[in-house]
């Protein structure tokens, strides 16, 4: 029993992360219906940023933060400007090889400019533990859990609650309608890239900080796993980014600390396969059909 | 209108495809292609065989599958532990024939439910599936785990890969110049139409995914019989990029377009190699631009057809 | 026994009813109308009666030399090899492709060569492609498209687009075919060219044809028997004198008599 809510107690932090990471790929399938393959290395830039942040401008942890979402949001929109605004209107395939393009630009462009090795991110967080009922609690592990909860409830009350978050709602729905409707459908998809891009970050600085390593091809497994959390719980579906993100981080640790930890990625694969065969439409999706 | 298998649009091309090699070898023996220049065509030879075989899937019926290395690696393994165990051309030709079989059961099994899945979600289930085949290779105690396999004994030789190379490119045109062909092609413009066309649309695109997963895995037995270390991470999803890239480069449909785009960006690669970093960010930033700017590729659609150039030079003789 | 038996057919998607309780019967050589309101579920109907959609209930028999085939659980290949094929509201031609490759397409099931014989390139695959090749050009000329067997099928003007379309139905052998609104978008001139076109091919091939048309001047002109549909009910049946003169078929279009 202890073993299990220990394994709990990890998955929630690292479902936090993969929740982070989700909300990104969700929002920008939701409205324009491409999966951002480079999402994952926007994860890692953020890391990095807040790794400069830290080291060269001596930034506390929260400035460095800050510093890193506010950067990712705008190379985000810029990314989103330079390369998959000209590609709206082209095939799927064809937007979907950009984004590999884009990946492989991220990572080999950081590689070049910072090295291809591992980096060991400064401890800015304090790393007190506690144990209570023979339980092991990180402090760090808090202060996931905790801005990652935050961030979502800013996310929903943006969404839910405000002029832009309901622009962005309805270029999900119909982009074209929403234009007749006087919203700057540009300035909405700049805007949800942006946002995007922030979370990923905040969660690439907050890995760094509780693994205390960074690398430029750190984005690359925890993107797939968080893209297969975002399909996982409806793709497309904010609320399901966040379940599938818990949903996978607990069963990866589950699988971790019950089975083996070598197998423990392809699990995560053959769950994206099965979800994928029964319903791909996710915990929280709905069914759409073809109109013929 | 050909009737038969010896028409004079074969006979030309057999014609070429001999000068074109003993060129080659010319060159070769003459040691004005060195040695290194001879790994990379090598190189480029087993890539053309990736390349044409993923064209099937993704240009020709529209499959967008992102683990063809997936299949390679199945290849190479097969054949690497058979040649160490068996080390002669009998050994080689066993390890080739038990890849294929291996990559065809998994093949059909990867096929038959994710064929189901469109665009997108069919990608990443691909995905998904080399991985998978990646982390088991990685794990398993005879295929050595992280440190891979070595000292597999170099039973490829340039004729041998120009002959494989040479005989995909001709399947893969044979594919497409046919019925066969032509249903994938009708399943890649409108699956409901072409279903509704009487084409059983799961059969077709199963044929043209094992298909290009079976010339993959010949590939990957050719090229752990090249390079005598193989390793799991030489298999992993940026091998299966590598050759997308390839295929997007020369136009997916365009089989001419593979085969060239293999040998331009053989060469460049060849190029940037001193630039190693960089030459990745030039390649991303090239991928960009192509699919912003020329997202159809170098050559579209079109086909090289060798009795049509004759008939235009001879068109132009006549004219003047 | 009637060639096609649509016995008390019903789709629901969700909580909306598409199609409820439809059923009717056609005798083969028929030329048989189906009209109605914009979304009574015509081509929802057509969609069943082809294998696009699951009914959530009731039967669809095609019963041709003595043998009944169950259609309705079939996927739409299969219904189409059992020689029912049909034309789309929204023209679903391989765009890409030349006139004559979508016929080619559409004649696949005559070719017996398999993936060995293409491969191969065995006597059986140069036996059969020239085959097709002469059947595909020889239906090209009966619908008039010949000359342009290798354009583009994107680049045909819109008129011969829908012919192709018909072409490519006819291609697949069918001997019945549900053409859904072939008429849409011709002016009068063009209308009455395909209102002769579909009179031939229907004596010259020997089919049944079911068309779903809005056009009533065509409907009328040629079909022996009506079918209507409003709100996926099956409202009224009978020949053109019965249906122009029906009380609810006129409510249907034109709503209630005001008194």
């Amino acid at each position: 029993m202890q073993q299990f809510l220990q394994q709990l107690i990890n998955g929630l932090s690292l479902g936090s992360i993969y929740a982070l990471i989700a909300l990104g790929y969700t929002m920008v399938y939701g409205i324009i219906k491409l999966i951002n393959f480079a999402h994952g290395d926007m994860y890692m830039i953020g890391a990095y940023i807040g790794y400069m942040g830290i080291t060269v401008f001596h930034l506390p942890f929260f400035p460095a933060l800050i510093f890193s979402m506010a950067f990712c949001a705008v190379l985000g929109m810029v990314i989103e400007r330079i390369a998959y605004k000209p590609l709206r209107n082209a095939t799927r395939i064809a937007a979907l090889i950009t984004a590999i393009g884009v990946s492989f630009f991220l990572e080999y462009t950081t590689m070049r400019f910072m090295g291809a090795e591992v980096k060991t991110f400064p401890a800015v967080l304090s790393d007190k533990s506690w144990i209570i009922y023979g339980l092991r609690i990180n402090f760090q592990q808090i202060v996931i859990f905790a801005t990652s909860i935050i961030l979502m409830v800013l996310l929903q009350i943006i969404v839910r609650r405000t002029k832009i978050g309901r622009a962005m709602r309805a270029v999900s729905v119909d982009a074209d309608a929403a234009k007749l409707m006087g919203v700057d459908v540009n300035a909405t998809i700049s805007f949800t890239f942006a946002i995007g891009s922030a979370l990923a970050a905040a969660a690439g600085i907050l890995v760094g900080v509780y693994y205390n390593s960074i690398n430029p091809l750190m984005g690359m497994a925890p993107g797939l796993k968080a893209f297969v959390a975002a399909v996982f719980g409806g793709i497309g579906i904010i609320p399901g980014a966040m379940v599938g993100g818990f949903a996978i981080g607990l069963t990866e640790t589950m699988v971790s600390g019950y089975a083996s930890s070598l197998y423990k990625d392809a699990v995560v694969y053959v769950l994206l396969i099965l979800i994928l065969l029964l319903k791909p439409s996710g915990l929280l999706g709905k069914n759409k059909k073809e109109k013929v | 209108m050909n009737t038969t298998i010896f028409s004079r649009k074969n006979l030309l091309w057999t014609v070429f495809i001999v000068a074109l090699f003993t060129l080659i070898e010319v060159l070769m023996m003459a040691d004005i292609i060195g040695a290194y220049y001879k790994i990379t065509l090598m190189l480029i030879g087993i890539n053309v065989i990736l390349a044409v075989g993923l064209n099937i899937i993704i240009g020709i019926t529209g499959q967008f599958s992102l683990g063809h290395a997936g299949f390679m690696s199945v290849g190479a393994y097969s054949c690497a532990i058979t040649i160490k165990m068996f080390p002669t051309w009998w050994g080689f030709g066993l390890g080739i024939l038990i890849g294929l079989g291996i990559t065809f059961v998994i093949a059909l099994l990867v096929a038959i439910p994710t064929l189901r899945l469109k665009g997108d979600y069919l990608a990443i289930a691909t995905l998904g599936v080399g991985e998978i085949i990646r982390i088991v290779i990685l794990n398993m105690n005879i295929t050595n785990k992280a440190a891979g396999l070595s000292s597999i004994p170099m039973l490829n030789s340039f004729p041998l890969l120009f002959g494989f190379a040479t005989l995909s490119v001709i399947l893969s045109a044979n594919f497409k110049n046919s019925a066969v062909g032509r249903a994938c092609i009708g399943i890649k413009e409108d699956e409901i139409a072409a279903e509704a066309m009487g084409i059983n649309t799961t059969r077709y695109k199963t044929m043209a995914f094992v298909f290009g997963a079976l010339l993959a895995s010949v590939a990957g037995a050719l090229y752990a019989s090249t390079f005598y270390v193989i390793k799991p991470e030489s298999f992993g999803f940026a091998k299966s990029i590598d050759i997308l890239v390839i295929v997007v480069f020369g136009g997916m449909g365009s089989l001419t377009g593979s085969v060239v785009a293999t040998l331009a960006l053989g060469v460049i690669s060849l190029l940037l190699q001193p630039f190693a970093e960089l030459r990745m960010i030039i390649y991303a930033a090239a991928l960009i631009a192509v699919m912003v700017l020329r997202p159809q590729g170098l050559m579209g659609n079109y086909e090289f057809s060798l009795p049509k150039l004759f008939q235009r030079k001879k068109r132009k003789g006549e004219g003047a | 026994m009637s060639f096609l038996k649509v016995s008390k057919i019903t789709k629901n998607f969700g909580g909306l009813c598409a199609v409820s309780n439809v059923s009717l019967e056609v005798e083969k050589g028929e030329l048989v109308g189906l009209i109605g309101p914009n979304g009574a579920g015509k081509t929802t109907l057509f969609n069943l009666l082809t294998g696009v959609y699951t009914p959530t209930s009731g039967t669809i028999e095609l019963t041709d030399n003595g043998k009944t085939t169950k259609l309705s659980s079939l996927p739409p290949y299969k219904i189409t090899q059992n020689g029912v094929a049909r034309t789309f509201q929204n023209i679903r031609l391989f765009k890409e492709r030349s006139v004559l490759d979508n016929v080619k397409i559409a004649m696949n099931n005559q070719v017996h060569y398999g993936i060995f014989g293409a491969l191969l390139r065995l006597p059986s695959f140069y036996r059969d492609e020239a085959m097709i090749d002469t059947n595909a050009r020889e239906l090209l000329k009966k619908v008039q498209l010949e000359d342009k067997w290798d354009t583009l099928a994107k680049n045909l003007p819109y008129g011969q687009q829908r012919q192709l379309e018909i072409a490519r139905a006819l291609a697949t052998g069918a001997k019945l075919l549900f053409l859904d609104e072939p008429a849409a978008g011709m002016n009068p001139q063009e209308t009455q060219n395909l209102t002769t076109f579909i009179r031939e091919i229907r004596k010259d091939m020997d089919l049944t044809i079911v068309l779903i048309e809005h056009d009533m001047s065509l409907v009328m002109k040629i079909c022996e028997r009506i079918f209507v549909l409003d709100y996926g009910k099956l409202i009224a049946g009978g020949t053109s004198e019965e249906i122009r003169n029906n009380r609810s078929v006129i409510e249907a279009y034109l709503g209630e008599e005001e008194n």
